[in-house]
């Protein structure tokens, strides 16, 4: 199909981030069209229809999910996860700082659509820049009458407030984050009750992805029909929409593509330049850190939700980290390991030993002191990780070893024998 | 940005009228507290005890809690930072770009570990997650300012031109 980019049209080629830009680009269409002339309950229906999944990486419907918000009379609230943690993922970032006023435009409509007159965005502590960057837009729409007190003459109020995070992986972890967001340390609250019911402030809370909520605009103002047109797997129904993928790792140009969801990873890859002259590719994970690998084979798979789920992994956040044959995935899994002890918050006893016991395995593998033991251990560890604790930092922290593990056993058993060779016998 | 500050705080310390006007200008609620300490770390550099107790009295937090969420997260520091902090990347792509290289080179040079200062309170050093340069990998800031492609030698170099 012949695809035009929706949610970065223009990025590059004109300042988005001057509002009267993005006015003459359609910019602000939506909102007028929602706020004098949608019902919020239609507009929640448009959503749901044109089937928009969270772009922050489980997929979950987002009007489904606006749709459980109880109607009993407290405040509710609207806060955007902009923590943007996950290793390998840079599209909200780009969506921030190239085009922060689609994502005033759809916060504001969301609130509409939710009945919501207190939004946050949560960004995390190192876009400083991105930070300033939204309080500008903020401002500028105020002026314009787009934010603030009787936006439009509709009666209807909007007040938008930034917070800064202070770097802690766990707080894109949306209980982390409403913790965090009320000046606390960031860890995860038990779910159940989800923030939908029980938020910020123990009220009903919506949380989506930069992303999810840069969609929105473009549903109001096309229709939810045209937006479940955007797919390049027609079969899959499931999942449609445009999507930023951010390819990195051994491809020649690493970087932020706009592709209609469902093309083939082969295209993914092919749009970020292909692999270098000469490279054959090892393996790939497709949404991050947390995703198991997938193997050439796997070249050939949509890139929606469902279909990489069948080929065993998870879309994620469309992070795809390419690694060609010149790759020592052990060190990548060093790598992963180290990241996911230092981060895990604490709380739950599996995650907190468990993602050390990973780091120290792994680094006494590298370094060539593993033994066939570690190989079984490696195994053992993601019974007692996955699934046990409060949030799923680590099932993720054991996804990649257990993934190297059973794809490439033999990368790990070269570490092994080479002791032996050295070991006197 | 922030400046340099090695010696103790004395509670007469200008910056703390500065760090309380801030507090006084809509932020003096608990929930604002790491706002208040984003502040104060911009003021002083770093959040020694003295800073985190003021803090803990004017917004009415536990100091334990104040102490809680300063190592809670990895922005917050408890330690002075030099005149020229310098932050390598150690995120997917440097890492893979050769980070580790570069990070041994600033080690080498200035004799010191990430997380500590040189003795003359020029430099400190510590390492850091994708900070969304990955197309000048490897990249490190120095004082606020982003260097991409970096190699042992520019390394050495950059050094140079900051001493
Ligand atoms: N964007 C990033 O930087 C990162 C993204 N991730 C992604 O995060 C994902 C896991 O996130 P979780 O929030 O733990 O997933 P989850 O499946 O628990 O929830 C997804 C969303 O649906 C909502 N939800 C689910 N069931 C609900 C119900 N019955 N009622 C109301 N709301 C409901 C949740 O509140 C949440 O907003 C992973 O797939 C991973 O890819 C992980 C790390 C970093
Ligand atoms: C450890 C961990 C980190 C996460 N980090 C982020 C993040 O940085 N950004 C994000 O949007 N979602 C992140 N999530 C997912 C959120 O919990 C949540 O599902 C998401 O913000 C919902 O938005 P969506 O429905 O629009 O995707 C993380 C989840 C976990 C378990
Ligand atoms: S699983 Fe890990 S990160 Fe998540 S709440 Fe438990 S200890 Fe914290
Ligand atoms: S990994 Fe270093 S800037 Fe992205």
């Amino acid at each position: 199909m012949q695809f035009e980019p929706v949610l970065t049209k223009g990025i590059g080629k004109v300042d988005l981030t001057n509002i009267d830009v993005y006015e003459a680009q359609g910019g602000y269409q939506a909102l007028r069209k929602a706020l004098t002339s949608m019902e919020p309950q239609a507009i929640v229906e448009e959503v749901k229809k044109a089937n928009l999944r969270g772009r922050g990486g489980a997929g979950f419907p987002a009007g489904v999910k606006w749709g459980f918000l109880p109607n009993d009379g407290r405040p509710r609230y609207l806060t955007v996860n902009a923590d943007e943690s996950e290793p390998g993922t840079c599209n909200n970032r780009t969506l921030i700082y190239a085009n922060p006023h689609q994502l005033i435009e759809g916060i504001i409509i969301t609130a509409f659509a939710n009945r919501i007159t207190q939004s946050f965005i949560y960004i995390r502590g190192e876009f400083k820049r991105g930070a300033e960057i939204l309080m500008k837009a903020i401002e500028d729409a105020r002026k314009k009458g787009y934010v603030g007190q009787n936006i439009l003459g509709t009666g209807f109020s909007q007040e938008i407030t930034v917070h800064r995070g202070a770097s802690a992986y766990i707080c894109g972890e949306e209980s982390a984050l409403l913790n965090s967001l009320e000046g606390r340390r960031g860890e995860p609250r038990v779910k159940p009750p989800f923030p939908a019911v029980v938020g910020l402030y123990g009220c009903p809370t919506i949380i989506n992805n930069v992303e999810t909520i840069s969609n929105v605009p473009h549903i109001v103002k096309n229709g939810w029909e045209w937006y479940t047109k955007i797919t390049a797997n027609p079969s899959n129904p499931k999942s449609c929409g445009p999507k930023l993928f951010t390819v990195s790792g051994c491809v020649q140009r690493p970087g932020n593509y706009e592709l209609p969801m469902g093309v083939t990873l082969r295209e993914v890859i092919e749009t970020a330049g292909g692999l270098r002259p000469g490279r054959k590719l090892k393996a790939v994970q497709p949404g991050g850190s947390s995703t198991p690998m997938l193997t050439p084979e796997h070249l050939d798979v949509p890139m929606d939700f469902e279909s990489v789920a069948a080929a065993g992994s998870l879309l994620g956040t469309a992070a795809v980290i390419v690694y060609d044959d010149t790759v020592d995935l052990v060190d990548v899994a060093l790598y992963w390991t180290r990241f996911y002890s230092h981060e895990s918050c604490g709380q739950c006893t599996p995650c907190r030993e468990g993602t050390h016991w990973l780091e120290r395995v792994f680094a006494r593998i590298k370094a060539g002191g593993g033994t066939e033991g570690d190989l079984k251990m490696i195994a053992d560890m993601q019974t007692q990780m996955a699934g046990t604790t409060i949030c799923v930092l680590s099932d993720a922290a054991v996804t990649f070893p257990v993934s190297l593990l059973k794809l490439f056993p033999e990368e790990l058993e070269r570490y092994i024998n080479r002791v032996k060779e050295v070991r006197p016998a | 940005m922030s400046r340099p500050c090695c010696q103790g705080i004395t509670p007469d310390d200008p910056r703390f009228a500065e760090l309380d006007a801030f507090i006084r200008d809509g932020h003096a609620a608990p929930r604002f507290l790491i706002a208040v300490l984003h502040r104060a770390q911009e003021l002083f550099g770093y959040l020694p005890e003295e800073v985190q107790s003021h803090i803990a009295k004017a917004l009415h937090v536990p100091p334990s809690e104040v102490y809680g969420v300063v190592t809670f997260y990895n922005y917050f520091t408890l330690k002075p930072v030099g005149k020229f902090p310098i932050n390598v990347c150690m995120g997917t792509a440097c890492y893979v770009q050769g980070a580790g290289r570069v990070l041994a080179q600033f080690e080498q040079e200035l004799g010191i570990k990430p997380g500590e200062m040189t003795p003359d309170g020029l430099f400190s050093l510590e390492v850091c997650r994708c900070i969304g340069a990955c197309g000048l990998a490897p990249v490190a800031t120095i004082a606020g300012e982003v260097y991409g492609k970096l190699t042992e030698a520019t390394a050495k170099k950059l050094i140079a031109e900051f001493r």
